[in-house]
């Protein structure tokens, strides 16, 4: 599905130098990171002005990575951040297909209603009911395991599940998946149901084997919100316990002399795995967003 | 069988219904009954009921229009004076002033910063909405266009998207520098030392449109994806056609592409729209709102009163004025493009 227009050689170079001179914009921070984690902090300082600042030159180290380790407790933040992304991401699919599925392939009474209010959903941006989602769960009963036990505690706050439950059902998600069952043909689950399948049935062996490129679109999509939440985590999760790795990142900032190094090698630490996932997957992805029809 | 049919769309949708219910809807409601109280974060009693206090505090504002001293002169009263004598004024700050003739307009406020921070938003969204957009169309086009090596290419402008914007803001801050930074590095070496060093962060002019560009660079690969699928959907027969037909490249380009991607582009101009309002963590992690308030947003605001002066009733009525605003704007924006795009239904 290319246009063959771009035969001539002329235009065919001018288009090869623009797409390496947006390249360059879009890796120069990158690669400003990633060769900065390497360097001490007046390593950084020196190579700032000039070309070297992107690049992995001068004495380079693998301090900063050690004295990161050593600062943060970033194997925990790590497990949270991980625990936190997966289960919300896990049950979202479930949760948010499924009530995709009975918007899109069940007949019910109040379904257009149902529609509307999704779409009124969708336009409202978390920002805008952060603070009060804050004061909301802060007053919710929770549980907590500690030395005593299982006990009852009077606030959310503080908890992996604040940052996974209030994320599950997600409008955009339910959404998505909305328009990629609306336009699967009908035909499928007319016969499922004429050899007696139950609409759970089809759900599960009609439904979704067919549309594993949303499943994948919302998963990505999702992932990446999580892994990256920042305000959420800032104003309900003050301790340490609970703490995602994004917020570890505080740590670095507020002493009088801030060690450059690190913050960048713990910013390294975030950005790779999931740039790495992304380089693995991102055939796969492109090709399940542009399948998914993610386009209004 | 007639019970079933009613009762399992329900079941399929309990869960999200639920949580849409407490996490969405509920803590909206709140949020609006909050904001007729005085509730504070950590005071263990209820607050009480204060009426549109919060509104006023929030919106109001008036123009105060003074006349010289003495005839030919500009010698005026000075506003903290009027402010505190008029009964009128009182609890009004000063967010701006200008001359019509002889006389002094200054503009008043009871909260000066979130009109502020008001217009700081709609600016940012002003300029990073058209930036972001254009961009990520270019870039789609790019990648679009049949050349060998694009998926790499492709990869390369999504990358940033899956980059954290707390990490991107960190980043971009080094390179923002006025003395050492990489972009006046450039900016001078390119034009010769012709552009002066720009104190990006630090100028309240320049601050907003630095945050817009490196928020443009983050987030361009997402739409560029989207318009690309969009791209993708459409017919290569016309664009054939127009070819035979002698259309040039750009006459192709209006007349096919464009109004080929109508939809998408309407799709890709409102979440671009929702996500700019919605500007936080760029700024709280550059600029801290500064300098002098010039990158204060919305939602800035509202996390400053609502978490960290513990003033949650005023926190919540910024968070309702602004959902009313935006929702109010996407309706504009909709009936504004005419869109036939229907988005559900």
């Amino acid at each position: 599905m290319t246009p063959a227009a771009y035969k001539s050689i002329p235009l065919r170079l001018a288009l090869y130098a623009l797409m390496a001179v947006f390249g360059v914009v879009f890796l120069l921070p990158f690669l400003f990171m990633l060769s900065s984690s390497l360097k001490t902090n007046d390593g950084i300082f020196a190579d700032f002005a000039s070309i070297r600042a992107v690049l992995p030159v001068g004495a380079l180290t693998g301090e900063n990575y050690l004295h990161a380790f050593a600062r943060g407790n970033i194997g925990h933040y790590l497990a949270n951040s991980l625990l936190i992304t997966g289960v919300t991401v896990l049950m979202g699919m479930v949760v948010n297909s499924l009530a995709a599925f009975a918007l899109a392939r069940l007949e019910w009474r109040g379904k257009q209603t149902a529609l509307t209010l999704l779409v009124i959903a969708l336009v409202v941006p978390f920002e805008a009911i952060s603070v009060p989602l804050m004061i909301l769960v802060a007053k919710l009963p929770g549980v907590a395991l500690g030395a005593d036990g299982l006990t009852m505690t009077r606030s959310w706050l503080d908890t992996l599940y604040v940052q996974i439950v209030p994320f599950v059902a997600n409008a955009f998600s339910i959404f998505l998946f909305y328009q990629f069952f609306r336009d699967i043909p009908k035909d499928f689950d007319e016969a499922a149901y004429i050899d007696g399948a139950t609409p759970l049935q089809v759900y599960r062996h009609v439904i979704v084997p067919s549309s594993l490129p949303v499943f994948a679109t919302v998963a990505i999509l999702q992932s990446l919100t999580m892994w990256n939440q920042y305000l959420w985590p800032l104003i309900t999760v003050p301790g340490e316990a609970a703490r995602p790795l994004m917020i570890g990142m505080e740590q670095f900032f507020g002493a009088r002399k801030t060690a450059w190094g690190e913050v960048m090698a713990y910013a390294s630490l975030i950005t790779v795995p999931v740039l790495i996932a992304f380089i693995v997957l991102q055939r796969w992805f492109v090709r399940s967003v542009v399948g998914s029809g993610v386009k209004g | 069988m007639n019970r079933d049919r009613r009762i399992t769309p329900l079941v399929f949708g309990a869960p999200a219904l639920i949580g849409l219910a407490v996490f969405l809807v509920l803590p909206f409601l709140m949020a609006l009954v909050l904001t007729f109280t005085d509730q504070r974060l950590v005071s263990p009693q209820p607050g009480a009921f204060v009426g549109l206090r919060n509104y006023q505090r929030l919106l109001s504002v008036g123009a105060l229009v003074q006349s010289p001293e003495r005839d030919r002169d500009t010698a005026y009263v000075r506003v903290r004076a009027v402010t505190r004598s008029d009964p009128a004024w009182r609890g009004y700050r000063p967010l701006g002033d200008f001359r019509i003739g002889a006389r002094r307009v200054t503009i008043l406020a009871k909260d000066p910063p979130f009109l502020r921070a008001l217009g700081n938003t709609f600016a940012f969204a002003m300029m990073v909405v058209p930036l972001q957009c254009a961009l990520a169309l270019g870039l789609a086009l790019l990648v679009n266009a049949g050349i060998r090596g694009e998926t790499v290419f492709r990869a390369i402008y999504f990358s940033p998207v899956v980059m954290s914007m707390v990490i991107v803001s960190v980043v971009w801050a080094f390179l923002f520098d006025r003395d050492l930074g990489l972009l006046n590095q450039t900016l001078g070496a390119i034009s010769f030392g012709v552009v002066r060093p720009v104190d990006w962060l630090g100028n309240p002019a320049t601050a907003m449109p630095a945050i817009a560009i490196m928020s443009a660079w983050q987030g361009a690969g997402f739409q560029m994806l989207i318009l690309l699928a969009g791209l993708q959907g459409i017919s290569q027969e016309l664009y054939d056609a127009a070819r035979i037909d002698g259309a040039s490249v750009w006459q192709r380009f209006v007349h096919i592409t464009l109004p080929g991607l109508r939809q998408t582009i309407v799709f890709v101009l409102i979440v671009t729209t929702i996500a700019a309002l919605g500007l936080f963590t760029q700024v709280d992690v550059m600029t801290g709102g500064g300098p002098r308030g010039a990158t204060a947003t919305v939602m800035f605001e509202a996390v400053r009163h609502g978490v960290r002066e513990g003033d949650i009733a005023y926190g919540a009525t910024i968070s309702v004025v602004y959902f009313a605003l935006i929702t109010g704007l996407i309706v504009l924006q909709q009936w504004l493009m005419r869109s036939r795009a229907r988005v559900a239904g």
